[in-house]
């Protein structure tokens, strides 16, 4: 039972009061995109062993999205942000380094 | 038995509003009509049937007389003109109850995954959380009250675990 | 034969008897017995069979990992089965019963298995029930449901209640012996919030009852000031009778109390599942000590050798007048002298080991008691009761030297720290080769949120057997954790030998012998089976496990793993940790499915949204239909009506006359900002943003694959307001839906919502009549021609503050009217009284449904299914082609999507009038590749018209729209098929003649 601070409130929620939202940062596709690009976007996900980058919704709490970084084999939470971003911010990936030397997820590292 | 007493509470009026709660109009307009500061996050600041309760960033809940939210409404439609908000009357669409009485903590802590304790849940704090199956808010207008509010359709639900959990008697886990 | 000693016995207040009852026969213990002690004390050894041979079995432990003794507790709906003697605590009245035999305990039928146990391996199920295969039904099925299951089931609702408690504390200490107490003052001391349980009633553990000396003092003394000192801490909370259950991921840890188990009159909840947070959780679960594994094992009277001294100590209960003990450790002769100082006879100990020499050791030679060197046990002697013992050299194969005769055998085959709580969430073990047990590998624990260790083991449970261990393993653990230093109580320990190792007794065991060596009692699974599948290729433990049921009885094999999983090292040619052991999982102990469950039952099982109107429903005898958590009248039955009778009678007086329905439960939700317009164009694939204030529009919203999500009509309130109706299920999902976009996606755009669903009552006011009985109420002009079709506006009628919506769900004249919830009742009640001279009725979603489903209006969940996009039901006039883009345009553009194959969507009008049934396939020619009938459509929506009088339906039909008129076969449940006509969709009034007056 997982449990997180919501980086928008600041309250400790518990996965009981959080709505899972899968994995973070996918940029919309819309109607220009090609369709190798628009089947990514709906359906090819990471599935990594290690860290992730997933997002939450404090649905029992402030109602607020975040995404959350953890590692999906120990469940070891790097940290939550605002979800209003397009890449994590960096003194997380720092920690995350720190944690996990020679990590990787899509582009970051 | 826990010695409390869990009523409804039916004559209080409910604003949501939401906006950019760093705006000093908006504050002013709020603490116009609360008579009160403005709360931190994390925090409500209440006083007899009026208060400002911050549910989250970007809205807050005001609560006063119920007779007194048109003429609210109207109040901050005039104050925020021209600044992007949305102010709501939600009186009808939550239920408000008061808890009074000894084992609070303990009784609420049977249905509440949130920490209540006194380090983190006093007077002056609300915590949005969920009582068993439904979403509800906790603040304490001050020691041995809390209040709370859920969504009105679930209001006997609510209200019925609230005496169920406080049949169970006291855990004395949490002071009195 | 066991009984009851004269004295001692320091747990029992002999001057409280009491009475309780077993398989009938009245029966007296003592205040502090549990129900074990009690039965022990009166005689009864004998307490149950076992599952498969049906063996007569006896009490063997003293504590939770009791295999045998379990019963059948309570009568009528307390009734529970599966309840061990050993925990339970004995109360004035209690009734238990034994299980697992017919007719009787002391003579059951289904002890012939035990006869045939040759016959029944490891295995055997898998092997005997395969063929041939028409004996399942008829042979294998029946004996296999007479055979199975652990007890009987409770027949009645449980009248007892249960409930959840929250906790966070920063430190939890599991167990409440010595070190559990010790861990709990140096964290109390430093000021940390602490939560401590014992799953027992006592405080102090083995250290009290075994006579440790602790700080010049008995451990019975320290026990009591610790437990003192820690009540007087404010940050720490003590709790007996609760267990730690289960350990869980970032510090979720459950613990079970049982808070009136104990007790014959009982008020308040019966047991209390903690759910704690915890920062660190210190498990402090002690040891539990091993059988031998010798012939005869499981014969009544054959006991752990610490609950020997359990009972003789703690509840003055002797198991027997003359008692072997045998063991292969020092540990064992803790036993032999409680037994000598009880003044009862040590018939021998017969010691594994050649050369035993520890302090204890010398005391029991000094004492006079007989120690047999370097031999075992060959044999137990007995039936219902040890008789005796065959004694043979431990090195041999078995070959009787002497018999002893005896009552009692008490055994010792070492000790294994308890780890489950260390296990349940990955925290590893290294093997102990020395003192033959797993243990917590400190470099490897469970790992918390923050990536550190979560759990730390302490005392016994950590490996450490002897009372100065145990005390400063525990004080050293609690200031790593606390960072605070402190003092380590002294402890003084005799010195003990070293243990030998003995996983058979004798070491090279005839098979006549190893038959009978039961590795786990309450399974009924031998050494044999496990040799056997290891003969047979079993090489992982995990697999053995499941071929032979080792372990995974109630009791989780907490006596039989590790002599279990060195069987089968020992068969495989292994070294213990390469064989490794089974998983552990929550819970420790079972726990209550009532305690599982707390609050959430009978009325509170789940709960159900009312609207402002739903008394008014219940009082008028509605027949309810579940719409997500709502209850929505399907219809309301007069007296002597049928549904189907109430349902034409309202969908009749609604089209003839006026009809009221509570609409309250369709989703409301504000869209306002000065980018609304915007994102409306984005949520719906209609163009919202050009539509007037004052006015409503229709519209459709999907998801990004492009499927049709919900419906609803939509209302611009002003400039930069929006109202959106949802369906009753898609409130909090479309307002969710809408967040999410507005936070992760455009995230920079001025736009608020509020999901303001139950701030209004509203109530649909249908049919010819509507507008008069409006009129009548009085206060707004509600004419045809200054407020048209897909109008709304705000007023007052009849006094009330109301919002009305101009629209039609049903084809009649229809207003919805919407008013502050609070008033909904009122309003709806006015409404009645005023249309009472209009004939006005109530109506449910049933003549809802067939009302609009008349007019080929598409409902949400029926027309739709997730995998419908609002293409295939002609739906195009709704999708707006000027916009560039809107959630769900671009997946409509796949491939799959501009199929000109998908069903679309028509009306069918049956040729005999009858209705088709629901779920209904169109049959085409031919089969499949899996021989099944082609198809070529489906049937969505099928009623019968009580407007029409005839069966009408709708359905997604291959190349449908282009073959009107054409006739085609839908299948029935009885497999033969019912003709249908292709039609449009809309069955009543085509022209909207009913709705524009």
């Amino acid at each position: 039972m997982l449990i997180f601070t919501c980086p928008c409130c600041g309250e400790r929620a518990d996965e009981t009061e959080l709505s899972p939202g899968g994995e973070a940062h996918i940029e919309r596709q819309s109607v220009e995109s090609s369709d190798e690009a628009f089947e990514g976007y709906l359906f090819i996900r990471e599935n990594p062993r290690g860290v992730h980058f997933e997002r939450w919704r404090h649905a029992y709490g402030c109602g607020k999205w975040f995404n959350a970084a953890r590692c999906t084999v120990t469940l070891e939470v790097f940290g939550t942000y605002p979800a209003q971003t397009m890449r994590p911010p960096q003194d997380l990936l720092d920690h995350i380094s720190q944690r996990r030397p020679g990590w990787t997820w899509r582009d970051l590292a | 038995m826990s010695e409390l007493t869990v009523t409804r509470l039916t004559d209080r009026g409910m604003i949501s509003l939401r906006g950019d709660l760093s705006d000093d109009a908006l504050r002013s307009a709020c603490t116009g009509l609360s008579g009160g500061d403005f709360p931190e996050a994390g925090h409500a600041i209440v006083s007899g049937d009026k208060g400002l309760l911050w549910m989250s960033p970007d809205e807050v809940l005001i609560l006063l007389p119920q007779e007194e939210v048109g003429q609210a409404l109207e109040t901050l439609g005039s104050a925020l003109a021209g600044s992007h908000h949305l102010a709501v009357d939600v009186s009808d669409a939550r239920a408000l109850f008061r808890l009074e009485g000894s084992g609070l903590r303990d009784t609420l802590q049977k249905l509440t995954p949130a920490d209540l304790s006194p380090a983190t849940f006093g007077p002056g704090r609300i915590r949005r959380t969920r009582l068993a199956q439904v979403a509800a808010a906790l603040w304490m207008p001050g020691e041995g009250q809390v209040d709370l509010v859920c969504f009105r359709s679930v209001a006997d639900y609510v209200q019925r675990l609230l005496e169920v959990a406080a049949e169970g008697g006291p855990v004395g886990f949490h002071p009195a | 034969m066991s009984t009851r000693l004269a004295t001692g016995g320091r747990l029992i207040d002999r001057k409280r008897p009491v009475e309780f009852t077993f398989n009938g026969r009245r029966m007296r213990g003592f205040a502090g017995d549990t129900l074990a002690s009690a039965l022990l004390g009166a005689g009864q050894s004998l307490v149950g069979r076992s599952f498969k041979y049906h063996r007569p079995r006896g009490i063997v432990a003293s504590g939770a990992e009791e295999p045998n003794a379990l019963v059948n507790l309570g009568k009528g709906p307390r009734f529970e089965p599966n309840q061990r003697a050993t925990t339970q605590e004995l109360y004035a009245g209690l009734s238990a019963t034994s299980q697992n035999h017919w007719p009787s305990l002391d003579f059951d039928v289904g002890a012939i298995n035990a006869a045939l146990s040759r016959f029944l391996p490891a295995g055997f199920y898998y092997k005997m029930f395969m063929h041939p295969r028409s004996f399942w039904k008829h042979v294998y099925e029946p004996f296999i449901r007479q055979s199975a299951g652990l007890g009987k089931a409770p027949k009645d609702a449980d009248p007892d209640t249960y409930e959840h408690f929250y906790a966070h504390v920063d430190l939890l200490v599991v167990g409440g012996g010595i070190a559990g107490l010790q861990a709990a003052l140096q964290a109390g001391r430093a000021g940390k919030r602490v939560l401590l349980v014992e799953q027992t009633a006592h405080w102090g553990g083995r250290a009290v009852t075994d006579g440790a000396r602790i700080d010049g003092t008995s451990a019975d003394e320290w026990v009591k000031s610790a437990v003192q000192a820690l009540e007087h801490m404010e940050n720490v909370t003590l709790r007996t009778r609760c267990m730690g259950a289960g350990v869980y991921d970032h510090g979720y840890v459950t613990a079970y109390e049982r808070l009136t188990d104990h007790l014959s009159e009982t008020e308040g909840p019966r047991h209390r599942l903690w759910r704690i947070r915890t920062e660190h959780t210190v498990v402090a679960t002690g040891a539990l000590e091993r059988p031998l594994s010798f012939a005869g094992n499981d014969i009544p009277g054959v006991m752990l050798a610490s609950a020997v001294r359990d009972y003789i100590t703690d509840w003055a209960v002797s198991p027997g007048d003359r008692t072997v003990v045998v063991t292969n450790n020092d540990d064992a002769y803790r036993t032999a002298l409680a037994i000598h100082e009880a003044g009862l006879q040590v018939a021998a100990i017969v010691d594994a080991r050649p050369a035993p020499e520890g302090a204890l050791v010398t005391r029991a030679r000094e004492l006079g008691l007989p120690v047999l060197t370097g031999k075992g046990i060959a044999k137990v002697k007995g039936g219902k009761q040890v008789e005796g013992v065959a004694i043979c050299a431990q090195a041999g194969e078995g070959s009787v030297l002497q018999e002893i005769p005896c009552d009692c055998v008490a055994m010792s085959g070492g000790w294994s720290p308890v780890v489950h709580l260390w296990s349940h969430t990955g925290g590893k073990l290294i093997w102990d080769a020395e003192r033959a047990f797993f243990r917590p590998d400190p470099d490897r624990p469970p790992l918390g949120a923050d990536g550190g260790a979560a759990v730390t083991c302490i005392g016994a449970a950590n490996g450490h057997l002897r009372t100065g261990e145990i005390l400063s393993d525990a004080q050293a653990a609690l200031e790593r954790l606390s960072g605070e230093a402190g003092a380590v109580p002294a402890a003084e320990d005799p010195d003990e030998g070293a243990m030998l190792p003995v996983w058979m007794m004798p070491q090279g065991a005839k098979l006549e012998l190893r038959r009978k060596m039961w590795l786990d009692y309450q399974n009924d699974v031998k050494v044999t089976d496990v040799q056997l599948a290891a003969q047979e290729g079993y090489e992982s433990v995990e697999h053995t496990k499941r071929y032979t049921t080792l372990g995974m009885a109630t009791d989780q094999g907490k006596l039989s793993n590790i002599n279990g999983l060195a069987t089968l090292a020992q068969a495989l040619g292994e070294d213990i940790p390469q064989v490794g052991t089974t998983t552990f999982r929550p819970p420790y102990t079972p726990i209550s499915m009532g305690s599982i469950a707390g609050e959430a039952r009978g009325e509170l099982f789940q709960p159900i949204r009312k609207t402002p109107i739903h008394d008014w429903h219940e009082a008028q005898g509605a027949y309810w239909e579940p719409v997500g958590h709502w209850r929505r009248p399907y219809c309301f039955p007069r007296q002597g009506e049928s549904h189907e009778e109430a349902v034409a009678r309202e969908v009749k007086n609604t089209r003839q006359g006026l009809g009221l329905l509570d609409a309250s439960t369709l989703g409301k939700i504000i869209v306002k900002g000065p980018d609304a317009g915007r994102f409306m164009d984005m949520l719906y694939t209609n163009m919202m943003s050009t539509l007037k204030p004052g006015r409503c529009r229709y519209g459709l919203m999907c998801s990004e694959n492009g499927f049709l999500s919900d419906d609803g009509v939509v209302a611009r309130i002003d400039e930069e307001t929006w109202l959106c109706h949802t369906t009753t299920g898609g409130a909090d999902r479309i307002h969710a839906h809408m967040e999410e976009f507005l936070q992760t996606e455009w995230w920079d755009w001025k736009v608020y919502t509020a999901n303001v669903t139950e701030q209004w009552a509203q109530i649909g006011v249908v049919g010819p009549k509507s507008r008069a009985v409006l009129e009548k109420l009085g206060g707004m002009d509600l004419s045809a021609d200054t407020f048209k079709f897909m109008d709304w506006q705000d007023g007052t009628l009849g006094g009330f503050p109301v919002r009305v919506f101009r629209i039609s769900f049903s084809g009649e004249l229809s207003f919805e009217v919407a008013t502050p919830a609070g008033q909904g009742r009122a309003l709806w009640d006015a409404l009645l009284e005023a249309g009472a001279e209009f004939g006005v009725m109530p109506y449910g979603t049933e003549a809802l449904h067939i009302m609009r489903a008349e007019k080929g209006f598409i409902m949400i969940g029926d027309e739709t299914d997730g995998t419908v996009i609002p293409q295939d039901l002609g739906l195009d006039w709704a999708i707006s082609k000027k916009k560039d883009d809107y959630i769900g345009k671009r997946a409509q553009d796949r491939s799959h999507m501009t199929d000109p194959g998908r069903w679309k969507l028509v009306g069918l009008e049956t040729t005999d009038g009858s209705v088709i049934p629901d779920g209904s396939y169109a049959v085409a020619e031919g089969t499949n590749a899996n021989g099944q009938r082609n198809t070529q459509g489906r049937v969505t929506s099928t009623y019968h018209s009580p407007t029409l009088d005839r069966g009408i339906a709708m359905g997604l039909v291959l190349h449908g729209p282009d073959r009107m008129g054409e006739v085609i076969e839908f299948n029935k449940v009885d497999g033969t098929t019912v003709a249908a006509k292709i039609v449009s969709p809309v069955f009543f009034d085509p022209d909207g003649e009913k709705q524009n007056v």
